[in-house]
This record gives structure tokens, sequence and C-alpha cells, in this order.
């Protein structure tokens, strides 16, 4: 088994550490600074954090108005209210100004468990991804996490960036390097691609491993930025391996596999399957059930990679 | 029991649970009944979320006494027939406090006090947060505070328009008044006049990040209300003479709506939970849901 990390305390750790080199940085929460670990910010750097208590609008807006002054303002709350709470306020005072803020969110996916489905994001990448100018990213760990959110710094104009709430294993090695907008081979293979985004990177390493013992052998992408998305890796993936499945944490509409889609429908079309949360609500459960009963386990992608290549001919 | 109002159907008494027999052959429960009632609930509820393993006790354990009284004092409403027209309606704007709506629906016999057990479990009709699909009695889905008040204007208005006389009840966080949206539905209610929609403010003080004062101060929280065009009540949320004379009082008022700002203890109860921000969203472990169950035993 992988070591495991949490997103989450990744997030909070570069914050502190980016608040020290730059005193721009600023901090801002919706009541739930200790959830999203942005905590550790406002321990550190208490003149420079903004709770704005239970209102996420008023949050957007502040920060809007916070990097339209020079500031670099990193708002966060859960991702079932940002931008789905305030979506209008993100759409209007952060994309079409184009202003330097970054969203970075917390409790993404149905992995957020029990809370059940008030609080398990599912449509949030379909809107962040809606957003002409935004950088959308769902980091596969909490190595990814930290290199994304410094390049998120590094860049100037909007960003949006979804974590888990569960600890998730480490998949990047430790000479890992982020680059916004490309993907990263994770292992290499000819028959079928599989990439996936977020938690559902370690279960694509899962299934190809579990394929590779009935000699599939599948190349895994991990495409942590969904936007701009690295449409050379996937045109190369469907030349070089014919077929592609995606996986991610998050309703078909609109998420991963509907960006893959259609650039594989304007450049070159290879059967596709993919694994998501389908068109439905979650519930209540351990995360590990909730993945299961949702159809989102390594089990699963392996099946759609075998059905996929089965359509290849 | 409840209401002794004749224009709604005969079968609208509610059914008591049988740990709560009535000495009192009205079927209406005496005080100390209620308070029996409401040490049953905290033990139900401090039990489910440790056996949850997650969940919000804190904010559950303030809305005791306001929601039995509710339930079993003061509204009309059929827990053989969750969707009666007539009833009355409460709707828990909170959501996460969906652990104390649920023991007192259960209590009811809105469905039996042992599915309890299955709060936050894969499969259960007791979700994490209050769900209006899932769960027989509840009226709305919540979750994602600051939004129970329009939903329940939306409920008055067509009361209204149907001629009905229901009266709506929405229960809120005073951290939830943070949310604007909050005083968008006040500015509305007031406008249409709503006196069928009293809210309760379970003010307990606390939010997640720390006291109401220090995250984003709410005070002066009557005269804001006030000046929303709201009757404001002021009362002690743990007293049920208190609390059902401030309902009583609500009902009476014509012409605006009412807000009942209940003075609460966030954890009410249990020694090491009260006025402690920890508990907000903490399950208790083994031990501590056994330490919890000896005081309220
Ligand atoms: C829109 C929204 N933002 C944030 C949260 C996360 N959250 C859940 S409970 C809570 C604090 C609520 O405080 P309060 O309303 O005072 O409730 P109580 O003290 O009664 O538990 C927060 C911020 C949420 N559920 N909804
Ligand atoms: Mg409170």
């Amino acid at each position: 088994m992988p070591q495991e990390a949490s997103q989450r305390e990744a997030y909070g750790r570069t914050l502190v550490e980016l608040g020290r080199s730059s005193p721009d940085i600023v901090v801002l929460d919706a009541d739930l600074c200790k959830s999203t670990m942005t905590g550790m910010f406002a321990a550190e750097f208490p003149g420079r954090a903004f709770d704005v208590g239970i209102a996420e609008q008023n949050m957007v807006g502040v920060a809007a108005g916070m990097a339209a002054s020079g500031k670099v303002p990193f708002a966060s709350t859960f991702a079932v209210f940002l931008p789905g709470r305030c979506f209008d306020q993100v759409r209007m005072a952060v994309a079409q100004p184009r202003l330097n803020v970054k969203l970075v969110v917390t409790h993404g996916g149905i992995s957020v468990g029990e809370d059940g489905p008030s609080h398990q994001a599912i449509e949030d990448l379909s809107l962040a991804c809606s957003l002409p100018g935004f950088t959308v990213i769902a980091p596969a760990d909490a190595v990814e996490t930290v290199q994304a959110v410094k390049a998120a710094a590094a860049q100037t104009g909007p960003f949006y960036i979804r974590l888990g709430r569960p600890k998730l294993p480490v998949v990047c090695p430790e000479d890992y390097q982020f680059k916004v907008g490309k993907a990263a081979l994770m292992r290499r293979g000819n028959d079928a691609t599989i990439i996936a985004s977020g938690i559902m990177v370690a279960g694509a390493l899962e299934a190809a491993d579990l394929l590779a013992k009935e000699n599939i052998g599948c190349r895994v992408l991990n495409m942590a930025t969904l936007k701009p998305i690295d449409e050379s890796a996937v045109i190369s993936a469907a030349e070089e391996t014919g077929a592609i499945v995606t996986a991610e944490e998050h309703l078909e509409h609109g998420g991963l596999g509907s960006i893959v889609a259609r650039v594989l429908v304007k450049n070159l079309p290879v059967p596709m399957e993919l694994i998501s949360m389908d068109d439905r609500y979650g519930q209540s459960g351990k995360p590990a059930e909730l993945l299961q009963r949702y159809g989102l386990t390594a089990k699963d992608i392996a099946q759609a990679v075998r059905t996929v290549i089965k359509r290849k001919h | 029991m409840p209401s002794s109002d004749t224009s709604k159907s005969a079968s609208a008494g509610i059914v008591k649970a049988g740990a709560f027999s009535s000495a009192d052959k009205s079927g209406s429960p005496s005080l100390e009944e209620m308070k029996e009632l409401a040490r049953h609930l905290r033990r139900h509820i401090v039990t489910i979320i440790g056996k949850a393993g997650s969940g919000h006790p804190g904010g559950s354990l303030s809305a005791v006494e306001i929601l039995s009284t509710l339930y079993f004092k003061v509204m009309c409403h059929n827990p053989a027939e969750p969707r009666w027209p007539d009833r009355d309606r409460f709707i828990l704007s909170k959501g996460h406090a969906a652990p104390a709506l649920y023991a007192v629906l259960a209590e009811c016999g809105y469905f039996p006090i042992a599915e309890l057990e299955t709060l936050r479990k894969i499969d259960s009709r007791l979700q994490g947060h209050a769900d209006r699909n899932a769960t027989p009695g509840v009226e709305m889905s919540a979750g994602s505070l600051g939004q129970g008040l329009s939903f329940g204007i939306g409920v008055a208005l067509a009361g209204r328009l149907s001629a009905k006389d229901y009266h709506v009840y929405v229960m809120l966080g005073d951290g939830e008044c943070d949310e604007g949206q909050v005083w968008e539905a006040a500015m509305a209610a007031a406008h249409y006049k709503l006196d069928s929609i009293t809210a309760i403010v379970d003010n307990n003080g606390l939010q997640i990040d720390g006291c109401n004062c220090d995250v984003m101060n709410l005070e002066p929280l009557p005269e804001k209300w006030r000046a929303f065009d709201w009757h404001v009540i002021e009362t002690d949320g743990h007293d049920f003479t208190q609390l059902l004379n401030a309902f009583t009082a609500a009902k009476k008022i014509k012409g605006q709506p009412s807000v009942i700002i209940a003075h609460t203890i966030k954890g009410k109860g249990v020694s090491f939970m009260e006025n402690n921000v920890d508990f907000h969203g903490k399950a208790p472990t083994a031990a501590e849901v056994e330490k919890a169950l000896k005081e309220l035993a």
C-alpha cells in the first residue's frame, strides 16, 4: 500500500510557506478554516487572513477587490459552496475581469462520505471549467497539491483547485514536476489509455496493475489540469493506444470525460468509456462504500478498459 | 395533540411515543414529561452520532427544547401522513442539526426509533443532513446554510394562495444568519406581511471557527430583525414554559412575521460539549458517549 497524505494539510502548509516569501498573499475563509486547513496560515499571519463568516458570495467579492488592488487572495471553502453557492460572483467578479483570484476548495467528490449529498461536490468542476479564462486543477495527491498551489501563486489569473477530504495515496514520485496544462504520464502502455484526475488516479494505477496480469498494457495519464486541457497528450493517446477510458469523481456532464471527448471528436475519434458519477446524486456512507456503490473503483475502471478494447475492432 | 383547531382533520393528532405515555389524559405531555422527553432526545443524539462516527452534536443538542416544543406542544401534524396538506410545517434550515430532528420525528412516530441507529450509513433514510426525499417528516433538504427561510416564504405564500391556515416554522442557526440570503428572505417575508411564518434563531453564540462575535459579529441581532420589520421575541431556548409562551405569542401577531431569538447553549446537557466549539462537527468517541449518557441518565 502506498503511503497516504492529506491534500488539505498540504494546502495549508504550502500557504504558510508562500506567505513567508510573498507578503501579498492573503487568505479568505467562510467559517471553515479548520476544515480547509487555511487556519494554519491564519495562525502565522493573522493580519492577512480574513474569515468573512458563513458568506461565500461576500468572500468571492472581497477576494476580487483585493486582487484588483495588488493582493494575491486565496479563498477557500467546501467545493459544494464554491463555485456553486456563488457562481455569479465568480463569473462577474473574477472570471470576466480576469482577476488574480485563487479559489482552492476542499471536500470535492463523493469521498466526502457521511455528510451526504448536500456536501458531495460533483458538479463543481463542470461549473469551474465553464468559465472562460479559468485554470482548473484537480490534483491527484498531496505532492501534486503542493506544486499546483505554488503554480497558481506564481501565475497571474484565476485558478480553481479542487482537493479531497480523506487522506489519499501518494501516487506522484518524489521527483515529480507538475506543469499547469500538462498531463503526467504515470504508466506506459499501448493497448488503451486511462485518463484520470484527482482521487481516481490511484484507482487508475491499480486498474492498470490488474490489467497487466491479463497482458493488457494500459497507459495511465494523470490529467490534473482540466482546463486548459492537454490536447496533445489526449491526441497521442488516441493515436498510439486507440482507446480511452476517463475516470473522475464527478458527474459525467462537463467534467474530465466530457472534456476529453470534445478533444477526441475534434481531432481523432476513438472508442471511449467514461467512469464517473453519471447523472445522479450520492448519499451518506463511508467513502470506500460510496466509491464502490457508484462504480468508481479500480475494478470498474479495469472493466471499462476491457470493454473499450473490444470496441477497437 | 397539540392544536385544538377543529377546522383541521381530526386524525391529525400526533402519535406519542410509548416511552412518554401521559398522565394527563388530554394527550398533551406535561412539563415533567417534556423534560423527560428532552433527556431521551439528547441520549438519542449523542448515541447515534457516536455510532455514526461523524456528525454535529453541538447544534443538535442546543435545539432539543425548541424542536420538542414544536412537535409535541405547538404544531398540528400527523406522523401517519407526513405530507398531510393541512399540516403545520417545520423547516430545518440549519440542516446539520438533522440528528435532533430525526430523534424528534422518531419519538413522534414518523419512523421506528430503532432506525435512528442507521444515521449516516449507506442506504439509510437518515442522511447526514436533512433530506426531503429520504426521510418521512422532513420538509426540505438542507445542509447548505441560509436557504430555509426563502423556502418557508414559498410555503407560506402558497398556503395563502390556497386559503390554508397552516403555520410555517423555520429554524436557523445564529452563524447561519451571516448568509445574505437570510436577509433577502427576511425582507421579503415582512414585505409580504407573512404572519404565518415564525422563524427561530438557535442563538447558541457559536459557529465553526469560533464564537459569532469573533468570526462575524451579528449583534445587535434583535435590532436587525426589528429593522427588517419582524416582530421579535427573545426567550430562553431551553425553558419549555418560555418557549411555549413565545410560540403562542408569535402566532397571535398579525400583519408581520415573527422571529423567536432563542438563547441556547451549544452542546446543552453534556458538560464537556457545552459551549465547546470543538463539538460543533465532531462525533464523541465511545468513551465520551458513555460519559455523556451517564450525565443524561
Ligand atoms: C453555505 C454553507 N457554508 C458553510 C457551511 C459549513 N457549516 C456547517 S455548520 C456551520 C456553522 C453553523 O453555525 P450556526 O448556524 O451557528 O449553527 P449551530 O451553532 O446551531 O450549529 C458551517 C459554517 C454550510 N453548511 N453551508
Ligand atoms: Mg450557532
